[in-house]
C-alpha cells in the first residue's frame, strides 16, 4: 500500500501541514508501482535559506512507476472511456465535474502554492496570483466547453446529408515540465477532459507534489475511476512508454526541443498518435524610440526575468533602437539591480526573485553565462551566482553580442538578456526572426502602424504590442517553426483534442 | 531543355493529340533535372514505355525552395490580396474545364484507369476541389477575442510562410506525394494544391513517378492561368532522394503526403529530426462496409461494388472488408457475386470498359501476392482469383469468403480490385469486428433502420462514414483518418487548417504595469 507524508510549513505567507498521497494514481486508487521504486523530491531552496522551513532539502520520497504502470493506466483509462466518460458522459455533466474541479482547487489555493512554492522555488505570492489563480482560470475556462463541442452541418445536395462530429480520441498521454507544474497540468489537463478523452499524464520527476495533490482533488470532485491517471517518473522510462504506447491516440507534450524530437519519432515508429509539442524560444523584445520608455522597461522585465527566466516565452534578446538605447540601458540596469537585491527566500513577501529550480538548469545556465563571457560579450551587471547556498542567480543582461554566439542563437531558460541595438524597423524584424524558434514576440511603440505591423511580420505563435506574457486561457498559445506544433488556449486547443468524422448520409441518391 | 512528348490518340472512346513537356516544372519554367537524368513512364495496359521524363534530385529541390520562397517574398502568400488567388484559382479551374479530355485520356495512359471514369470521375471532382478553394481564398478569418477593455486581441491565420524579408529564408509549403498516390493523380494534385494556393502558401510537389503525366500537364495549365513563377514547383522523383530531400529540408514549414503507412511514418520522422514542420498525413485504409439485414438489398450492392472495384480498388478508402447481416447474407453473396463477374475488363480507351489494368508491375505482384497468400490460408476464392490475359497489369475483380480475422488479406490493404465478405450477427459484433484494424480511414453502414444506421456510423472509428452509399465524395465534407490511416484532414473548411499558422496579436490599451 503506498503511504503518505506530512510536509510542515510554517512561515509568514503559509503555516499549516499537507499531506501527500506518494503512489501512482491509477483507476481512481492510489497504487504502488508494478515495480516499486521511489525518487526522492527535492527542495531546491537550501535549508540554511530558511530556516523557518521544517522539511530539509529532501521533501519526500514518491513512487516513480514504469512502462509497466503506464500500461496499467491506459487499460484504466480505456475502460473508463468506454464506460463512463468520452461519448458515454454528456458534456454538461464533463463541464459540472471540470467546474467543480475548479471550485476545490480554489478551496486549497495556498496549499497548492505552499507546495509549488517548496518543490519549484517560486515566490510563494508568485505562485499563488500568477500560477494558481492562472490553473484555476484554465480548468474553469475549459469546464465551459465541454457542452461546447459542435461539429458542422455541411450542405452539399438534398439527396445527401453530411454532418461532421467532433469526437475524442480515447486515452491521451500528457507530459508536462518542472517550471510551471500546476499551470501546465491545468492546460493540458482542462481541454482533453471538455473533450471526453481520458488521460494518462507524467509530470515531472522533480516536480510531481502538486499534480499528486491534485490527483485529490479529481477523486473528491467526483470523476468516474480510470479517467484522469498520474504515472509519476522519469521520461525515459514513462515519458518513453507513453509516446510510444499503441493505445494512445494522442500525446501533448511541453518540453525542450530536443525532447519534442522524440516524441515526435516515437509517434512515427508507433501508432502515428497525433503530436503537439509546446516547445522553446528565444522570444525577441523589440523597443523602439517612440515607445513609452517607463512601461516598456517594466514590461521587458517581466517578460526575461518573471520566474527566474524559467520561461518557454521569456524575452531574452532585446532589441533597443539607437535613439532611445542609452537611456533605456540606464533605466532597464537600475530596474534590473532592483530585482537582484529582492533575491532570496521564496516564502519572504519582499522576495522578488528566487532559486533556479534544480542543480542541473542551475549548471546549464551558469555555463550559458560563462559561454557569454568567452566570446566576448560584456557582462552588463549580473553574471554570477547569488549567494554560496542554494540555486540563486543573478539576474543578468549582456552586451557588445553579436548574432553568432551562443547566448544569442540557444534558450538559456534563466535570468539571462542579450541587449542589441538597431536602426530601422526592417533591420529588427530581420534580426529578430533569424531563430530557428518562434514562440512568443513583444513590440513596444506608441506609433500604431508600426506596432502592428512588426507584430504581424513577427514569426511567432504570439506578439504581444505594449505588453508581455499575459497569456490567459481564451488566447491560443504555440510555436512557429521549431517551437512547436498545435495551440494550446482557447477554442483552438478543443480541436488538438479532438478528431473529426465526417458522416455522409444518403437520402436518396441512386446508383 | 526538356523535350514534349506528344501522343495522338485514335480510339473509341477519344480522339485528339496531347502534348506535354517532360521537364521539371520549377519558376514556371520546364527545366532538365540537375543530373540530366530520365524516368521511364510505362503503360499498364501493355506495360511498354509511353516517355522519358527528367529525373529530380535533392538539388532540384533546393532550386524549387529557393524559387518557392523568392515566390512566397514578392508575389505570393501576403503579398497577394486573397481576392486575387481566389481569381487566379478559377481561371485555373477554367482551364482545367477546357482540358477535360485531355487529362482524362492522359490519366487513363498513365495509371490504367477507364477514360470515362477519369473524365466522370477524377477531372470532373478535380474541377469542382479547385473552384470550391478558389471561393475560400477570399475567406480566411482570424477571431477577435474579447478579453477586457485595456485589451485587444485577435489571430491571424496566416499561411505557413511569414512574410519574409529578402535577407531571411521564408517559409514555403510543401507537398510530397508517394508512389502510392498513382492511384488518383490528377485528384490528388489538387486535393493538395487548392487548399494551400487559396490559404497563400507556395508549393513544392513531388508527383508520383509511376503517373507524372497529368502533374506535368498541369503545370502548363498553372502557367496559362497566370500564377506566379515559383508559386507551384513539381520535382519528380524518387521518394528516396526527392522525397527525402523535401520532408528533411529546413527551409520547408509544412508537410502533405498521401501515400503508404510506411513511408508517412518515414516523413514524420524525417520532421522531427529536421526542422519539427507539422506533418499532415493521408495513408491507408482497410475499410468496413456493414450490410444489416434491413438494408435496401439492390442499393447496398450497388454501392458495395461501386466501393471496393471504383478505381479498381486502388483507392485508400476502398470497402474492401465487407460485413453482411447473416440473414440477407446469401441473396447478398450472390447479387454481389453478378455484379462482379459483370465487371468488363480491357482496355482503358476501349468501348463499355468497366476495369482497366493496375497502374503498375509493382502494385501488380503485389496484389497478386495478396490473393495467393488468401488461398495458402484457406480463405476460399468466391470469385475472381486470377490474372486476367497474359499482357498489362490486369486483375479480376475478386472476392474471398470464409475469412478469419487474422489472415492477411483481412488485416492488410491491398490496393486492389479484392474483398472479403464476412457474416455476422449482430450491431455489438459488427462494430467490434469493423473496429478491429489499426486503420480508421472511411466505412460504410446499410440499413434503413435510422437509429441502427446512424448509431453504428458513430460508433465506427473512421474520419469518414457513409450511409446507404460508398465512395461519395463533396469538396466541402472533410476526409482523413483515425488511428494509422493519417493526421489532419483535407477537403472542406478543416484543410484551410492545415495549411495557416495561428498568431495571437495582443494589444495593450492601457494596462501599466505599476
Amino acid at each position: 500500500m503506498p503511504g503518505t507524508t506530512t510536509v510542515e510549513i510554517n512561515t509568514a505567507a503559509f503555516k499549516g501541514s499537507i499531506s501527500i498521497n506518494t503512489g501512482l494514481y491509477i483507476d481512481g486508487k492510489w497504487v504502488d508501482p508494478v515495480e516499486p521504486d521511489t525518487i526522492d523530491v527535492i527542495n531546491p531552496v537550501s535549508e540554511a535559506l530558511t530556516p523557518a522551513l521544517a522539511t530539509a532539502k529532501k521533501i519526500a520520497a514518491v513512487s516513480i512507476g514504469s512502462s509497466k504502470d503506464v500500461d496499467v493506466a491506459v487499460t484504466a483509462a480505456q475502460k473508463a472511456y468506454k464506460t463512463s466518460w468520452g461519448l458515454k458522459c454528456p458534456g454538461s455533466k464533463r463541464g459540472k465535474l471540470i467546474s467543480r474541479l475548479a471550485d476545490l482547487l480554489e478551496r486549497d489555493i495556498d496549499q497548492f502554492a505552499a507546495l509549488e512554492s517548496i518543490n519549484a522555488g517560486k515566490p510563494f505570492q508568485i505562485a499563488k496570483n500568477s500560477d494558481l489563480m492562472g490553473s484555476i482560470q484554465c480548468i474553469r475556462y475549459f469546464g465551459g466547453w465541454a457542452d461546447k463541442i459542435h461539429g458542422k452541418t455541411i450542405e452539399s445536395s438534398e439527396n445527401k446529408l453530411a454532418y461532421t462530429r467532433h469526437e475524442p480520441y480515447g486515452v491521451v498521454g500528457q507530459i508536462i515540465p518542472w517550471n510551471y507544474p500546476m499551470l501546465m497540468l491545468s492546460w493540458k489537463v482542462g481541454p482533453a477532459l471538455a473533450t471526453g478523452n481520458c488521460i494518462v499524464l507524467k509530470p515531472s520527476e522533480m516536480t510531481p507534489l502538486s499534480a499528486l495533490k491534485f490527483a485529490e482533488l479529481v477523486q473528491e470532485a467526483g470523476f468516474p475511476p480510470g479517467v484522469f491517471n498520474i504515472v509519476n517518473g522519469y521520461g525515459t522510462t514513462v515519458g518513453q512508454a507513453i509516446t510510444e504506447h499503441m493505445k494512445i491516440s494522442k500525446v501533448a507534450f511541453t518540453g525542450s526541443t530536443l525532447v519534442g524530437r522524440k516524441v515526435l519519432e516515437a509517434s512515427a515508429r508507433t501508432n502515428l498518435k497525433v503530436v503537439t509539442l509546446e516547445l522553446g524560444g528565444k522570444s525577441p523584445t523589440v523597443i523602439f524610440d517612440d515607445c513609452n520608455l517607463e512601461q516598456a522597461i517594466k514590461w521587458t522585465s517581466h517578460a526575461l526575468y518573471a520566474n527566474m527566466g524559467q520561461s518557454c516565452v521569456a524575452g531574452s534578446r532585446i532589441f533597443v533602437q539607437e535613439g532611445i538605447y542609452d537611456q533605456f540601458m540606464d533605466k532597464f540596469t537600475a530596474v534590473v539591480k532592483a530585482l537582484g537585491q529582492a533575491t532570496g527566500d521564496p516564502f519572504e513577501a519582499s522576495t522578488q526573485h528566487g532559486p533556479q529550480a534544480s542543480q542541473v538548469q542551475f549548471d546549464r545556465i551558469m555555463n550559458y553565462i560563462a559561454s557569454g563571457k568567452e566570446s566576448g560579450a560584456t557582462v552588463h551587471i549580473g553574471g554570477e551566482r547569488h549567494g554560496t547556498e542554494g540555486y540563486f542567480i543573478q539576474p543578468t543582461i549582456f552586451t557588445n553580442v553579436t548574432p553568432d554566439m551562443k547566448i544569442v542563437r540557444e534558450e538559456i531558460f534563466g535570468p539571462v538578456a542579450a541587449v542589441q541595438k538597431f536602426k530601422t524597423e526592417e533591420d529588427v524584424i530581420a534580426a529578430a526572426n533569424d531563430t530557428e524558434y518562434g514562440l512568443s514576440a513583444c513590440v513596444f511603440s506608441e506609433n500604431v502602424g508600426r506596432a502592428l505591423r512588426v507584430a504581424h511580420a513577427f514569426e511567432s505563435g504570439s506578439a504581444f504590442v505594449n505588453s508581455a506574457q499575459l497569456i490567459e486561457s481564451s488566447i491560443p498559445f504555440g510555436g512557429y517553426k521549431s517551437s512547436g506544433i498545435g495551440r494550446e488556449h482557447g477554442e483552438y486547443a478543443i480541436e488538438t483534442y479532438t478528431q473529426v468524422k465526417g458522416v455522409h448520409i444518403n437520402l436518396g441518391l441512386m446508383i | 531543355m526538356p523535350g514534349t512528348f506528344t501522343h495522338k490518340f485514335d480510339t473509341p472512346v477519344y480522339k485528339g493529340t496531347v502534348n506535354v513537356s517532360t521537364g521539371l516544372f520549377i519558376n514556371n519554367k520546364f527545366v532538365d533535372g540537375s543530373d540530366t537524368t530520365t524516368i521511364d513512364v510505362l503503360n499498364p495496359t501493355t506495360g511498354k514505355l509511353i516517355t522519358t521524363i527528367s529525373e529530380a534530385t535533392a538539388k532540384d529541390v533546393d532550386i524549387a525552395v529557393k524559387a518557392a520562397q523568392e515566390a512566397y517574398d514578392t508575389t505570393w502568400g501576403l503579398n497577394t490580396s486573397g481576392a486575387e488567388r481566389g481569381d487566379l484559382l478559377n481561371k485555373l479551374a477554367t482551364i482545367m474545364d477546357g482540358a477535360r479530355d485531355e487529362l482524362a485520356a492522359l490519366e487513363a495512359m498513365d495509371n490504367g484507369k477507364t477514360f470515362s471514369w477519369a473524365k466522370n470521375v477524377d477531372v470532373d471532382f478535380a474541377i469542382q476541389v479547385v473552384k470550391y478553394y478558389a471561393g475560400w481564398a477570399d475567406k480566411i478569418h482570424g477571431q477577435t477575442l474579447e478579453t477586457d477593455e485595456k485589451k485587444l486581441t485577435y489571430t491571424r491565420h496566416e499561411p505557413i510562410g511569414v512574410v519574409g524579408y529578402r535577407e531571411f529564408p521564408s517559409y514555403e509549403l510543401q507537398i510530397l506525394s508517394d508512389t502510392s498516390l498513382s492511384m488518383h493523380p490528377v485528384m490528388m494534385f489538387v486535393w493538395k494544391i487548392a487548399p494551400a494556393l487559396a490559404t497563400g502558401n507556395t508549393v513544392v510537389l513531388k508527383p508520383s513517378e509511376f503517373t507524372p503525366l497529368t502533374a506535368l500537364r498541369m503545370c502548363s495549365i498553372i502557367q496559362e492561368a497566370g500564377i506566379p513563377p515559383g508559386v507551384v514547383n513539381v520535382v519528380t522523383g524518387y521518394g528516396n532522394t526527392v522525397g527525402a530531400a523535401i520532408s528533411s529540408h529546413m527551409d520547408i514549414l509544412k508537410i502533405a503526403f498521401t501515400g503508404s503507412t510506411i513511408v508517412g511514418r518515414k516523413i514524420m520522422e524525417a520532421a522531427a529530426k529536421s526542422n519539427l514542420k507539422p506533418v499532415t498525413l493521408e495513408l491507408g485504409g482497410k475499410n468496413p462496409n456493414i450490410i444489416y439485414n434491413d438494408a435496401d438489398l439492390d442499393n447496398a450492392v450497388e454501392w458495395a461494388s461501386f466501393g471496393i472495384y471504383w478505381n479498381h480498388g486502388a483507392a485508400c478508402c476502398a470497402g474492401s472488408r465487407i460485413f453482411v447481416q447473416s440473414g440477407i447474407y446469401d441473396k447478398f453473396l450472390e447479387k454481389f457475386t453478378e455484379k462482379s463477374k459483370a465487371i468488363r475488363i480491357g482496355n482503358p480507351f476501349g468501348e463499355n470498359i468497366d476495369q482497366g489494368p493496375m497502374s503498375s508491375e509493382a502494385q501488380f505482384n503485389r496484389i497478386m501476392s495478396y490473393i495467393e497468400s488468401g488461398k495458402t490460408d484457406g480463405a476460399t476464392v468466391h470469385t475472381g482469383g486470377n490474372r486476367r490475359g497474359s499482357e498489362g497489369y490486369f486483375i479480376e475483380p475478386t472476392i474471398f469468403t470464409n475469412v478469419k480475422a487474422d489472415m492477411k488479406i483481412v488485416k492488410e490493404e491491398i490496393f486492389g480490385p479484392v474483398s472479403v465478405v464476412v457474416k455476422f450477427e449482430d450491431e455489438d459484433d459488427v462494430v467490434r469486428q469493423a473496429n478491429d484494424t489499426f486503420y480508421g480511414l472511411a466505412a460504410g453502414v446499410f440499413s434503413q433502420d435510422i437509429d441502427r444506421a446512424i448509431r453504428t456510423a458513430h460508433r465506427i472509428q473512421a474520419g469518414t462514414v457513409w450511409v446507404n452509399c460508398y465512395n461519395h465524395f463533396k469538396p466541402q465534407v472533410p476526409f482523413g483518418g483515425y488511428r494509422q490511416s493519417g493526421i489532419g484532414r483535407e477537403l472542406g473548411s478543416y484543410a484551410l487548417e492545415n495549411y495557416t499558422a495561428v498568431k495571437a496579436v495582443h494589444i495593450n490599451l492601457g494596462q501599466r504595469l505599476s
